[in-house]
């Protein structure tokens, strides 16, 4: 049996919602009330899961609730899940930001977060000044520091600009030399929020292989969240997949991140949509997004309409489009019923129209649906934005590298020779 | 099959008792003090040319004004020493009391980013900030001593004594009082923002309570149990009968007003340390 990092057991953390104010105080007492008659927090009882989207009864929500788990040490965990399902809260509890509500957690090892990079930089403080000061926050010692100054430096790439105030470092090389410091901790477990997300390409690439460095070459134990599933894929062994602050799946890295994506299901119930041209004759009712991971590793896409058909007879002259928008605005690629061959004819029994897509490459990004349906030559239902739906960052290379930002709309999977 | 024991070095728990103080960490993240207070230091330098001129410019001012408000209109008593080094004394240590009690009060609020972000003893910031303030302390305090030497050497009013050495002492406890002091308003200020309004209106009237502007003898006996029972009392007196040799000073009110710092010293770290654990949630 290998040694444990960290034991968490029974983690939950209550916060309050809506204005700290007068209640604050009558609540304070309240609590102390109970207290003082030995009975147990009045309010710890109430609270309901954390879902932001509607609106609660209580005043107290409970941002992570029960918490178990266990890692070993020299494990990489990732911790995924959408916004407000309570990664950052969880991450937070472990480096002693803030402590939970219940629960305890064990730690075998000396802890260094990484919740944000150059937490504490002073602008007015030089380079080295600030290796100094950062080092000491993060809990290095000065001798400690001095040894790896110069390997500090080096990573940092910001050899020449050392000896001037960061105030007058661009951002890139404001967390180059944040990161660099942190990436020389001498702890034993690493918790690192997605502060990858800053610096360039390069550096990025830099800091993952550091960290995949630290956690397999070192044995150190690293807790990781990122939004980025590839980099997840590539640097974490285990996980933990929350949703909605619990824990809703746990274990192997790939069956999370498949768990996690196989979410990536979009529905939206487009009845009562008014703004909306056409006949009517066919209406679109609703659309479903489903992307999601083939066994081969390849991206595939399904887009189900179904229909609200008013058609009395057949026939084959009909067109339906499905134009799928980028957040700039630029129609990407058209799915139309006009591109095959095939020979269909559309009735008083048609329901769905399902578009099955293999390869589905679009670049990580958000898109919008734009659903045209013409039928003998007229236009029966054009709807704009019908749909918005997120493509995440797939494992597409099987690498853990995405498509560099801004560097195309689309991918092609490839081989390189060198002759 | 490893039988190893599993160990633990660390537990984070909901719940924890009062006195959980860990002052060993603190002392292990002793290379964070002298960095902050550094990082004080160089910002105080690198802002502004004029700098460290301000902090003459305040007490000769505050002094100025002193002299012709309680001296020249009101016309207390300095117990026969020259006004400019009477309240130059008082100044001097009162601005160091209050600064380093504001400043300790508003550490949760003004480190919000810091503390939000990572984990390091609490304790070392309010430390941090109490041992900054001996670097404005001192600026003043070499003004104050110019003073001292120009009033017993070149007019020959004053005569400094022995009591002089006690000076690292006062300004230890004097350190001591404003930190507990400040600590468990930082506590308190952290959610009940209202205090704070309390407490810089609190530390106005509170001078008037020490003996900055007036002597002890200027008091009435029937009042002076009032200024006496402030802890504050014996410092400014003995600071000033060290070097101006004047005024009424007892050691044994010392010993008091040095009880009483370690009694607020010791609830103040109680305090904070509560507080400290769940600060970022109340912010």
């Amino acid at each position: 049996m290998k040694k444990l990092a960290i034991k968490a057991e029974n983690i939950s953390k209550q916060y309050r919602l809506g204005e700290v104010g007068t209640g604050t105080l009558s609540h304070d007492l309240n609590r102390l009330w109970y207290k003082m008659r030995g009975k147990e927090d009045p309010y710890l009882k109430i609270g309901e899961s954390n879902d932001r989207s509607t609106k609660g009864e209580s005043d107290y929500v409970w941002s992570l609730r029960d918490i178990n788990f266990e890692i070993e040490q020299g494990d990489s965990m990732g911790i995924i899940g959408k916004n407000g399902a309570g990664k950052s809260t969880l991450l937070k509890i472990l480096s002693k930001v803030t402590k939970p509500t219940t629960g305890s957690i064990k730690v075998n090892g000396r802890i260094a977060s990484l919740l944000e990079v150059g937490t504490g930089f002073n602008p007015e403080m030089t380079g080295r000044e600030n290796i100094y000061l950062n080092g000491a926050i993060l809990g290095m010692r000065r001798a400690e520091i001095t040894r790896k100054l110069d390997e500090i430096i080096d990573f940092s790439g910001v050899e020449r600009y050392i000896d001037t105030p960061v105030k007058r470092y661009s951002s890139g090389m404001y967390v180059r030399l944040a990161f660099a410091v942190a990436a020389h901790l001498e702890s034993e477990i690493l918790i690192v929020d997605e502060v990858l997300a800053v610096g360039d390409a390069e550096f990025q690439k830099k800091c993952l292989g550091k960290m995949g460095e630290v956690s397999k070459g070192e044995g150190r134990t690293v807790l990781f969240v990122s939004h980025n599933m590839a980099s997840i894929h590539n640097l974490c062994n285990t996980g933990i997949l929350l949703e909605r602050g619990i824990i809703k799946n746990y274990g192997c890295i790939d069956n999370l991140i498949f768990d996690y994506l196989k979410d990536k299901k979009a529905l939206v119930d487009l009845f009562k949509r008014e703004d909306r041209q056409g006949n009517g004759i066919i209406k679109f009712k609703n659309i479903e997004v489903d992307i999601y991971i083939s066994p081969l590793n390849d991206v595939n896409a399904i887009f189900t309409l179904v229909l609200d058909n008013k058609f009395k007879s057949a026939t084959s002259n009909f067109k339906i489009d499905v134009n799928i928008v980028n957040s700039l605005g630029d129609t990407v690629t058209q799915l139309s019923t006009d591109y095959s061959s095939k020979v269909s004819v559309i009735n008083f029994n048609a329901e769905k129209v399902i578009f099955k897509i293999e390869n589905f490459n679009l670049s990580p990004g958000d898109y919008n649906i734009r659903l045209y349906l013409e039928i003998q030559n007229e236009i029966s239902d054009w709807i704009e934005n019908a749909l918005s739906f997120s493509v995440p960052e797939f494992d597409i290379f099987s690498t853990g590298k995405i498509l560099n930002f801004g560097y195309g709309s689309f991918y092609l999977k490839h081989d390189y020779i060198i002759e | 099959m490893n039988t190893e024991q599993q160990i633990w070095t660390e537990e984070i728990k909901s719940k924890e008792s009062l006195f959980s103080v860990n002052l060993k960490e603190v002392w292990q993240y002793r290379d964070l003090l002298l960095m902050l207070v550094k990082r004080d230091y160089v910002t105080f330098y690198k802002q502004t040319i004029l700098g460290p001129i301000w902090f003459f410019i305040q007490p000769t001012l505050t002094t100025l004004v002193y002299v012709i408000l309680f001296g020249r209109l009101a016309g207390l008593s300095t117990d026969g020493t020259p006004q400019i080094a009477f309240y130059l004394a008082g100044i001097t240590v009162w601005n160091y009391f209050s600064e380093s009690l504001t400043k300790t009060s508003t550490v949760f609020k003004d480190n919000a980013a810091l503390m939000g972000k990572v984990y390091f003893p609490r304790l070392i910031m309010p430390l941090s900030i109490v041992v900054s303030g001996l670097m404005k302390f001192g600026i003043q305090f070499t003004l104050f001593l110019a003073a001292v030497l120009y009033f017993t050497f070149i007019k020959q009013t004053i005569q400094p004594n022995i009591w002089v050495l006690a000076t690292p002492l006062l300004l230890f406890l004097m350190a001591a009082f404003s930190l507990g002091l400040g600590m468990i308003f930082s506590s308190l200020t952290n959610k009940y923002k209202d205090l704070f309004f309390l407490l810089t209106f609190g530390i106005q009237l509170f001078m008037y309570a020490t003996p900055v502007v007036y002597s002890m003898s200027s008091i009435p006996d029937k009042y002076q149990w009032l200024v006496l029972a402030n802890p504050l009392t014996p410092i400014f007196e003995c600071f000033r009968y060290g070097f101006l040799g004047s005024g009424s000073f007892d050691p044994s009110s010392l010993l008091l007003s040095s009880g009483v710092t370690v009694l607020v010293l010791t609830l103040g770290i109680v305090i904070f340390n509560k507080a400290e654990k769940s600060f970022m949630d109340t912010i």
